[in-house]
């Protein structure tokens, strides 16, 4: 075993050797930061074979992309990003990322503009770790349920925490489409979550 | 999607909720719809003072926004926590596989 294997050199370091071509960094590279990349772009493809060629894409793009990395970045926010836009791309391509109307999941109001909600009484904390696991499968099913360009943008700046710029860019619309999009999301999704609620009317 | 809930609007409107929507016209007031347009920019505490205010006035007056707004926290930290897990590292694993496959294509000729 080399003296860094195990123990990560710090990103300076890596970033230097990586851009020196050295063949032993990247091997480190993909090990430390390929794991995390995988996991982000599962949640986005949702297809195991697919989630594996964004991967082998997103790493494509380092290898050539790295002599050109700004060392003043980080370097594990720059790979998440290089991995979600590699997972976005095959989206795109694929044709999944179309407008969907989602009409049925906003808000309702009356004929005033006033709200129609009844009062929601939640549930408490999970009583065990087993129905804490069962709680967020089923948030994370009924995100699934989302029209893919909705479900992209609410996974993006909720769950993979992009800024609204960096999502308007991924997805080349403005950011106030990202805005509006994101607020159809969480909108939709509350409606999704509401039969795990009680209400008192 | 026929799954999905479906809304009914056909009631006619309780006085209670006729006289708050005339109440929201009111100046320096806001109607829910509009408050709707507000939220997100009040929870990420980006909302100027002006409309903060008049999104505030409006929270203290209108119930429904008020559970509105709490269901919709909610729905924010459950989306947030469903996706932390603490077996990410283990269910991110790399196949070995995979991995020589992304190691050999850096030395592969570039198209």
């Amino acid at each position: 075993m080399e003296a860094h294997a195990g123990t990560l050199r710090d990103d300076d370091d890596l970033v230097s050797a990586l851009k020196a071509e050295d063949a032993g960094a990247f091997a480190e590279m993909v090990r430390e930061y390929g794991p995390r990349m995988l996991a982000a772009i599962r949640r986005i493809v949702r297809d195991e074979a697919l989630a594996q060629d964004c991967l082998q894409d997103a790493f494509l793009n380092v290898f050539r992309g790295i002599g050109t990395f700004d060392q003043r970045a980080r370097l594990s926010s720059w790979l998440h990003r290089v991995a979600v836009n590699a997972a976005l791309m095959r989206l795109r391509k694929l044709g999944r990322l179309k407008e969907a109307s989602i009409d049925d999941l906003m808000p309702e109001f009356d004929g005033n503009d006033c709200r129609i909600e009844p009062t929601w009484r939640f549930e408490g904390s999970p009583e065990s770790r087993l129905d804490a696991i069962k709680l967020k499968q089923q948030v994370r099913d009924n995100i699934d349920r989302l029209p893919e360009s909705y479900r992209v943008v609410l996974l993006l700046r909720d769950i993979e925490e992009l800024s609204t710029a960096e999502v308007a860019e991924a997805l080349e619309i403005t950011e106030t489409n990202v805005k509006v999009r994101l607020h159809r999301a969480r909108s939709a999704l509350k409606k999704l979550l509401e039969p795990m609620w009680g209400h008192d009317d | 999607m026929t799954d999905w809930p479906t809304h009914d609007n056909s009631t006619k409107p309780p006085l209670g909720r006729r006289l708050k929507g005339a109440m929201s016209r009111l100046p320096g007031m806001m109607t829910c719809r509009e408050f709707e347009d507000f939220i997100d920019a009040y929870l990420d505490g980006t909302l100027p003072i002006c409309p903060r205010m008049r999104f505030r006035a409006h929270l203290i007056m209108c119930r429904e926004c008020r559970s509105y707004i709490a269901a919709y926290k909610r729905t924010l930290e459950l989306g947030k926590s469903a996706f932390d897990d603490p077996d990410a590292a283990v269910t991110g694993l790399v196949p070995d596989e995979l991995m020589n496959a992304i190691l050999a294509s850096r030395t592969e000729p570039k198209p």
